[in-house]
C-alpha cells in the first residue's frame, strides 16, 4: 500500500465530482507532528530516561570504583593513563544499546494500544511514523551520551582528543546511534508483547562486556577473545577509544562504519516489511483489535 | 476532505450509498473469516454489524478501514475503491477500534491537537475544534490532565473525539461500548445519535449486544462464521421470528396443571419452576384472552416477552450452525 503514499489521484472515482481529485500529502509536516509527539513522549517517560542513562552511569561506576583497582594493575589499557579512560567507550557503546531497549517498548505499547493503526487509517504520510519514532530516540540517545560523558568528566575521565578527533567520535556516535536504532524499531515493531520488546533487545546492553569493552581481548581465552575481536561492538569501541585517547585507530573506523550500515540496513528492511504487512504475515489480525477472529 | 459527492454534475450519477462491499473475502491460513459478504450502507444512516466474538466483524472494519486486504471483492467506500485509492478513502473516514488508540502520555487536549496536525487544519482550527469535542464529551475538566489517569469510559470519549477530530463523513466503530458499565454505554449512545443528527455522518458499527443495534441502527446485518445470514431493519429482522409470550408463574402445581391442560399444545411448561408460556402476538386481545382461560387468583406473576432480536440472533445463528455441522 505504500505505492499510494504520494499524491493520489481519485479523478476516476465514481463518488468525486471532476475537479476536487486528489488528496494532498504532506511529509514534512507529518513527520514533523510525529517527531513533536514521540519527544513529548520521551521527556514524560522519566523511567526510560532512568534507564537510559542509569545502566551505564552504573556500569561506569562500578568499573571504576569497585573492578577499577584491580583491573588497572592487571591489564596493559591499550595507552590509557588511567582505567576510567580505558572502560568509557565500551559504557558510551552500552548506552546506544541501552537506547534500543527505549525505542522498542515504545513502538511495541504504540502496536498493541492501537495508535498505530489509528494512524494508518489517516491519510498522512505514511513513513513518517517510523522515520519520527527512529529520530527521537536517537536523539534522547544521544542526550543520554552526553551526560554520561559529563558524569564521567566529574569521576575523573579526561581526553588528549584533537578538536578533530572529538568531531569524528561525534559523528561515529551519531551514525552508530541512528542505525542501531532502526534495529530497535524492528524489535518494537515485531515484538507480539511489550514485554518480550523490552526484554528483546536487553543481551545488546551485555554485548559490549564481552568485547574490547571493559578490558583487552588479549587478556581472554582463544575461543572467547575469537568472538570478543569480531563482534559488531568491538570495533565501534576501538574506533571510539582511539579518538577519545588519540590514539591510532587503524581500520577498525571502516569495520565499525560496515557493522553499522548492516545492522542500520537489516533494521530498515525488517521495520518496513513488519510495518506494512503485519496482519497478512501473522494470520492474525494486528494490534488494538483483540477479540478478533483468530485469536 | 474537500471530497464531496452526489452533487449534479458530477462525473457519474448522484452517490447515496456510503459503503459498497461485493463479494468481499477473508482467510487467515486455512480458517476462512469472511465468506463472500455483500452489503450496502447508505450515506446518512447507521447501520449496524451483528454478531457473536469471532464472527469476523472487526476483520470486516479492519478491510473497510484500509488497515487490512481482503483476498477477493471489491470494496468502494464513499466511491473511493478501498485498494486502488486506499489514501482518499482515509481523507473521510474515522476509526475507532475496540481498545483506545490514544497516547496516554500525552493530555486529552494534547491528543486531539495531535490529530488536528495529521488532519492538516490550521492552529486555530484545531483549538477551537478541540474544545468544542472536550465540552461534547465531558471532557473539558479532564482535557489538561495526562490520559493514564482516564477511567476507561473516558479514555473511550476520548478515543471517538479524537476520531471525529477531522469530521470524518464516515465513521467506523468497532464494539464502541465493549467494557463499558450501563452508565458508559447510555452515554456513548447518545453521542453517537447526536453525531447523526446534528451532522449529516454515515456510521457503521458492529456490536455483540442486539440492544445496541435496535437502539442505534437504521439498518442491522447479521454476521455469523464469516457470512450475512440476515439483513434489515430491526424491525424486519424482529418480523422474521414468530411472536412473543406470556410467561405465567402459578402458586401451585394444581393450577399449573389445570392450565396446562387447557392451552394444551400453545403453551410449554417447566414443572420445576411451575411455569408456563402461552404464546400471544402482541395485542391486548390476545394476552386478555389468556388470562380469562385460568384462575387469575392462582397466578403468583405474568411477564410478557415481545420478540427482540436476540431471539432473532438465536433463531438465524443457530440455524446456521446446525446446517453446517
Amino acid at each position: 500500500m505504500t505505492n499510494h503514499d504520494t499524491v493520489v489521484s481519485s479523478a476516476k472515482a465514481v463518488a468525486t465530482p471532476s475537479g476536487s481529485a486528489s488528496v494532498k500529502v504532506y511529509p514534512l509536516r507529518d513527520t514533523a507532528t510525529m517527531l513533536r509527539r514521540n519527544v513529548k513522549q520521551e521527556m514524560r517517560d522519566k523511567v526510560a530516561i532512568i534507564a537510559c542513562i542509569g545502566i551505564p552511569v552504573l556500569f561506569l561506576l562500578l568499573f571504576v570504583y569497585v573492578f577499577g583497582g584491580a583491573l588497572k594493575e592487571s591489564v596493559k589499557l591499550a595507552g590509557a593513563p588511567s582505567y576510567i579512560d580505558y572502560v568509557l567507550p565500551g559504557l558510551i557503546i552500552m548506552t546506544a544499546a541501552a537506547g534500543l531497549i527505549g525505542i522498542s517498548t515504545q513502538t511495541s505499547v504504540d502496536m498493541t494500544v492501537g495508535i498505530i493503526d489509528r494512524f494508518r487509517t489517516m491519510a498522512i504520510f505514511r513513513p513518517s511514523i517510523l522515520i519520527a519514532r527512529v529520530v527521537a530516540s536517537a536523539l534522547q540517545t544521544l542526550a543520554s551520551m552526553v551526560v554520561v560523558f559529563g558524569i564521567a568528566f566529574a569521576v575523573g575521565f579526561r581526553s588528549n582528543a584533537t578538536f578533530m578527533q572529538w568531531l569524528g567520535a561525534a559523528g561515529l556516535l551519531a551514525f552508530i546511534t541512528v542505525t542501531l536504532t532502526w534495529l530497535g524499531l524492528a524489535f518494537g515493531l515485531a515484538a507480539k508483547t511489550v514485554a518480550s520488546a523490552s526484554n528483546g533487545p536487553f543481551p545488546l546492553i551485555l554485548l559490549p562486556l564481552v568485547g574490547s569493552g571493559i578490558v583487552p581481548t588479549a587478556t581472554m581465552p582463544t575461543g572467547l577473545r575469537y568472538f570478543a575481536e569480531y563482534q559488531p561492538f568491538s570495533p565501534m569501541i576501538n574506533t571510539l577509544r582511539g579518538l577519545l585517547l588519540g590514539t591510532s585507530i587503524g581500520w577498525s573506523w571502516l569495520i565499525a562504519l560496515a557493522w553499522c550500515a548492516g545492522l542500520g540496513l537489516l533494521g530498515l528492511v525488517w521495520s518496513i516489511s513488519v510495518f506494512n504487512r503485519r496482519d497478512r504475515k501473522r494470520g492474525v489480525p494486528g494490534p488494538g483489535f483483540p477479540g478478533a477472529p483468530t485469536q | 476532505m474537500t471530497v464531496t459527492y452526489g452533487q449534479p454534475g458530477g462525473t457519474a450519477a448522484a452517490v447515496s450509498t456510503a459503503i459498497e462491499v461485493s463479494g468481499l473475502r477473508k482467510s487467515f491460513g486455512d480458517q476462512v473469516v469472511l465468506d463472500g459478504i455483500d452489503l450496502s450502507v447508505p450515506e446518512g444512516s447507521v447501520f449496524a454489524l451483528l454478531g457473536p466474538n469471532g464472527a469476523g466483524k472487526t476483520t470486516m472494519v479492519r478491510i473497510l478501514a484500509t488497515l487490512s486486504a481482503a483476498d477477493a471483492g471489491q470494496v468502494r467506500v464513499a466511491g473511493h475503491d478501498i485498494v486502488r485509492e486506499p489514501m482518499a478513502v482515509r481523507s473521510v473516514i474515522g476509526v475507532t477500534g475496540q481498545f483506545s488508540a490514544t497516547d496516554t502520555y500525552l493530555t486529552a487536549e494534547e491528543n486531539l491537537l495531535l490529530m488536528a496536525d495529521l488532519w492538516h487544519l490550521t492552529k486555530r482550527q484545531g483549538r477551537q475544534r478541540s474544545a468544542e469535542l472536550l465540552k461534547l464529551f465531558d471532557l473539558a475538566d479532564a482535557g489538561r490532565k495526562p490520559v493514564f489517569t482516564f477511567s476507561g469510559g473516558m479514555q473511550r470519549r476520548l478515543d471517538l473525539a479524537m476520531t471525529l477530530m477531522g469530521s470524518p463523513r464516515i465513521i467506523f466503530l468497532d464494539e464502541p461500548t465493549a467494557g463499558l458499565d450501563p452508565r458508559g454505554r447510555r452515554t456513548m449512545w447518545d453521542l453517537i445519535r447526536s453525531l447523526v443528527r446534528n451532522q449529516a455522518v454515515t456510521i457503521f458499527l458492529t456490536t455483540q449486544y442486539l440492544e445496541e443495534a435496535d437502539q442505534l441502527a437504521d439498518l442491522v446485518a447479521v454476521l455469523d462464521d464469516g457470512e450475512i445470514v440476515a439483513q434489515g431493519t430491526a424491525a424486519e429482522l424482529k418480523g422474521r421470528v414468530p411472536g412473543g409470550h406470556a410467561l405465567l408463574t402459578f402458586t401451585s402445581a394444581s393450577a399449573f396443571d389445570a392450565a396446562a391442560r387447557q392451552f394444551g399444545d400453545r403453551a410449554s411448561r417447566n414443572d420445576e419452576d411451575l411455569t408456563l408460556q402461552v404464546a400471544t402476538d402482541d395485542s391486548a386481545r390476545s394476552v386478555q384472552d389468556v388470562l380469562s382461560r385460568i384462575d387469575v387468583d392462582s397466578v403468583r406473576h405474568v411477564t410478557l416477552h415481545t420478540p427482540d432480536l436476540d431471539d432473532v440472533f438465536l433463531a438465524l445463528t443457530g440455524q446456521s450452525r446446525k446446517a453446517q455441522s
